[in-house]
């Protein structure tokens, strides 16, 4: 309460080393307000409103209410967030200033038996990776132990044996959440068959797609979530150790984390003899430099290896000659995060939310111009206008919906007339763009598309880690080209020799970011080539972005 | 060791099975075009000149890193490949500053044998032209940026062979340099040994030898064989 700090509101990393705990609590909470400290609220001064609010019920001898530190609540856009459980009632906006309101209802609070229906954004959500984020404290093992957190571990090293957990995680037909959509049980078997020991399971948490935040997310309120999933993989293929590779531009996650791997050490869920079992599993975090190719899975091991972050070709497999020339299996953070669920519940119970061949459930970042930017978690196989329009609440300020764009660089962009669509691996695929790992960044008439092409291209071309050609030297050659069409200089026979490079770019290069980086422009192309015409032919930008020149073309 | 019989622009061919497409091919006198591969190193699939075509792979191979298999149907020069290839070559004309004719490497780059044999006669692409250093401070050597096309056959030499790795690669994408030691001048590093193994490997006028004509440091490359021996050994 004493506490000495600065009076600015700092960004997501902690300002002071002892957390101050909520107001003391005699018998049993009545109401409590739950105030989320993930990275979006936690910038909008989160961590101010926990303390006000807890001040203000201790200056006003209220012992009944308990305040509590979560993790995301979900609806980003409307942070600083404070949900009260008992009740079902949402506080958006909280202001540190301002907390009255939220007292005031604090104090009269009760338990309510049927809750208020709550509006599509939450209610058409379907969570199983997200389902302890808002509801836990991110940094209370007890908490996460207590919503059947590593329950899943405990009954796979005590009641079964790997053979099982990977035909279990096989019958989920759940498929790598980091992109590409590798089933995830073939995965796992392939690796539990590899004979040279020892063998590594790997957390790649190096997301880096513009827009994207869910693994951050996950890391930031459900970190126990990723270890258990880990340590049951490591457990499903014979693995003693494990690296998570996280960005260094994720501060608090990292942090949690790192409090996460100390704490299930000190309570047996890492660590030699894990659930009193003769399985030993020991987590290592690794911080990324600032590297996106590092994503990649073979730049990822390089670089926890220590080396330069560049990809080298496969074959071989990391599965087969991984991290140190050892059998090592990687997968993203939402991958992980499902398996526990999947563990304790079974295979078949997941298997039966999703459609066709993308079983489960599938996070997604919804950003740019969509009224509930945020985070949420829906079945596979939901049409696309439902989550922009339902769940997302639509386009801001009375604007048009134009395209989403999915799968970051490596995606593509997607038109009104694909609204439709189920939103599974195959179908995005068909329509040019991928799964990837969940960024959707919405946008509407104010956006040129060709000037979205452009950006993703100058993102590909700083990220290229320079080693193959077609990568290092296309990108900067495409978005040279793309450049030349945004300032209305470029000519028919341009847009001709883009895509020749495109193609060559995309068929040549030696890892995805290469392969993929032409993905964007070609799928504006596919949607939006009359945009390109117009910038070309009429020297026009029909959405008013770009600063098109009126000078003759050059030759 | 397991042979594998495999097609290669409709020749059988045999390999044993830690061969590399590229070496079967040329063993049977196919000649796929390559830039960052030498004999005697690490092959790290960089330069992609020499991507084929295999029969059932969707993608294309570098046929330096592919090990041969068991009925590999290969096409090594399909009009599609050349077409890439010649953008390849293309694009490293114009990356940097890759003028021939005022060039120390002139007829003794392999940079400007793979445009001769391409068939590239002219530039489309937009020269990027970058202002590139001269490193000249080393007492015997040299390396003009201007003229790296980014092999690594410097940094591998260095590292694989001589054991000093002295040379490096920093920086990303299209910025990506290679350096000695860390980024210091060359004349002052302390782990190059001056044995100019790099300025024999390099490809191109980057790396070259002060007050000696590219032709005479190049035309012998006397430690070579000593490399193909290494390899040998290391198959035998």
């Amino acid at each position: 309460m004493t506490e000495v700090r600065s009076e600015t509101p700092a960004g997501p990393a902690p300002r002071h080393s002892r957390r101050m705990t909520g107001p003391p609590v005699v018998g049993r909470a009545r109401a409590t307000a739950c105030v989320c400290q993930a990275a979006g609220c936690l910038s909008a001064g989160s961590d101010l409103v926990f303390e006000r609010v807890t001040e203000q019920l201790v200056s006003d001898g209220v012992t009944d209410v308990a305040v509590k530190r979560v993790g995301c609540l979900g609806l980003c856009a409307a942070g600083p967030l404070v949900e009260i459980p008992e009740t079902g009632e949402l506080f958006r906006g909280v202001e540190p200033e301002n907390v009255s309101a939220l007292v005031d209802r604090l104090k009269v609070a009760e338990r309510v038996a049927t809750k208020p229906e709550r509006e599509p954004f939450f209610a058409r959500q379907v969570k199983i990776v997200l389902e302890n984020c808002g509801q836990i404290d991110p940094e209370n093992i007890d908490d996460y132990v207590a919503r059947q957190g590593y329950s899943g571990l405990t009954k796979a090293v005590t009641q079964m044996s790997p053979q099982q957990v990977i035909d279990e995680v096989t019958r989920s037909g759940m498929r790598g959440r980091g992109g590409a959509g590798y089933p995830t049980g073939l995965k796992w078997a392939t690796v539990a068959k590899q004979i040279a020991t020892p063998k590594y399971v790997v957390c790649n948490a190096d997301e880096g797609d513009p827009g994207a935040f869910m693994d951050r997310s996950v890391l930031e309120s459900d970190p126990h979530r990723v270890l258990e999933g880990m340590a049951i993989a490591a457990y499903a293929v014979g693995a003693t150790k494990g690296y998570v590779y996280c960005r260094a531009e994720y501060p608090l996650a990292v942090q949690r984390l790192k409090a996460a791997i100390h704490r299930a050490e000190k309570a047996g869920y890492l660590g030699a003899s894990i659930s009193g079992s003769p399985f030993a599993f020991h987590v290592e975090l690794r911080l990324g430099a600032g590297a996106f190719v590092c994503g990649e899975e073979t730049a990822l091991m390089a670089s926890i290896q220590g080396g330069r972050g560049t990809p080298v070709p496969r074959p071989p497999f990391p599965a087969a000659h991984g991290l140190w020339g050892s059998p090592t299996l990687i997968n993203n953070v939402e991958t992980y995060a499902s398996v526990p669920a999947i563990v304790r519940k079974g295979g078949e119970w997941y298997s039966s939310i999703g459609s066709g061949k993308s079983k489960g459930t599938k996070v997604f970042a919804l950003a740019g111009r969509i009224v509930n930017s945020g985070l949420i978690e829906v079945p596979m196989g939901i049409r696309l206008r439902d989550v922009i329009f339902d769940i997302g609440g639509g386009i801001p300020d009375g604007g048009t919906f134009k395209a989403v764009q999915t799968g970051g660089p490596s995606g593509g962009c997607l038109p009104e007339e694909l609204l439709e669509m189920s939103l599974d691996y195959e179908s995005l695929v068909a329509a040019g763009s991928i799964m990837g790992s969940g960024g959707m960044v919405v946008m509407d008439d104010t956006s040129c598309m060709v000037e979205v092409a452009r950006y993703f291209m100058d993102f590909c071309r700083e990220e290229s880690c320079g080693k193959c050609v077609p990568c290092r030297v296309g990108t900067t050659q495409m978005y040279l080209l793309l450049t030349k069409i945004t300032e209305g200089v470029a000519t028919l026979e341009d847009l001709e020799q883009l895509e020749k490079l495109g193609d060559m770019v995309r068929s040549t290069s030696l890892c995805g970011l290469g392969q993929s980086a032409p993905n964007p422009v070609f799928s504006t192309l596919r949607y939006f080539r009359n945009e390109y015409l117009a910038h070309i032919e009429d020297r026009a930008c029909p959405a008013g972005v770009c600063r098109v020149s009126i000078k003759e073309p050059v030759a | 060791m397991t042979v594998h019989t495999l097609r290669i622009d409709g020749v059988e061919c045999a390999g044993s099975a830690d061969q590399t497409v590229l070496e079967v091919a040329r063993e049977n006198g196919i000649a796929i075009p390559t830039l960052c591969h030498l004999d005697g190193l690490c092959d790290i699939g960089a330069c992609r000149l020499c991507v084929v075509e295999v029969r059932g792979s969707t993608k294309l191979l570098p046929a330096c890193t592919t090990q041969v298999a068991d009925e590999m149907d290969i096409e090594t020069a399909s009009p599609r490949l050349q077409e890439y290839r010649r953008t390849i070559v293309e694009m490293l004309f114009v990356e940097r500053n890759h003028v021939c004719a005022v060039c120390v490497a002139n007829n003794h780059c392999e940079l400007q044998a793979r445009a001769e044999e391409l068939g590239l006669t002219h530039l489309d692409l937009a020269n990027v032209n970058p202002k590139l250093d001269v490193d000249a401070s080393h007492e015997r050597f040299a390396i003009d940026h201007n003229r790296c096309i980014m092999c690594t056959r410097c940094v591998r030499v260095c590292d694989e062979v001589e054991g000093a790795h002295t040379w490096d690669v920093m920086g990303r994408g299209i910025d990506a340099r290679v350096v000695t030691d860390l980024g210091m001048p060359w004349g002052e590093s302390p782990t190059c040994t001056s044995c100019g193994k790099c300025v024999q490997v390099c490809p191109t006028g980057a790396l070259f030898e002060k007050g000696r004509p590219v032709a005479s440091t190049k035309a012998g490359r006397p430690f070579l064989p000593y490399l193909k021996s290494r390899e040998e050994g290391r198959h035998s």
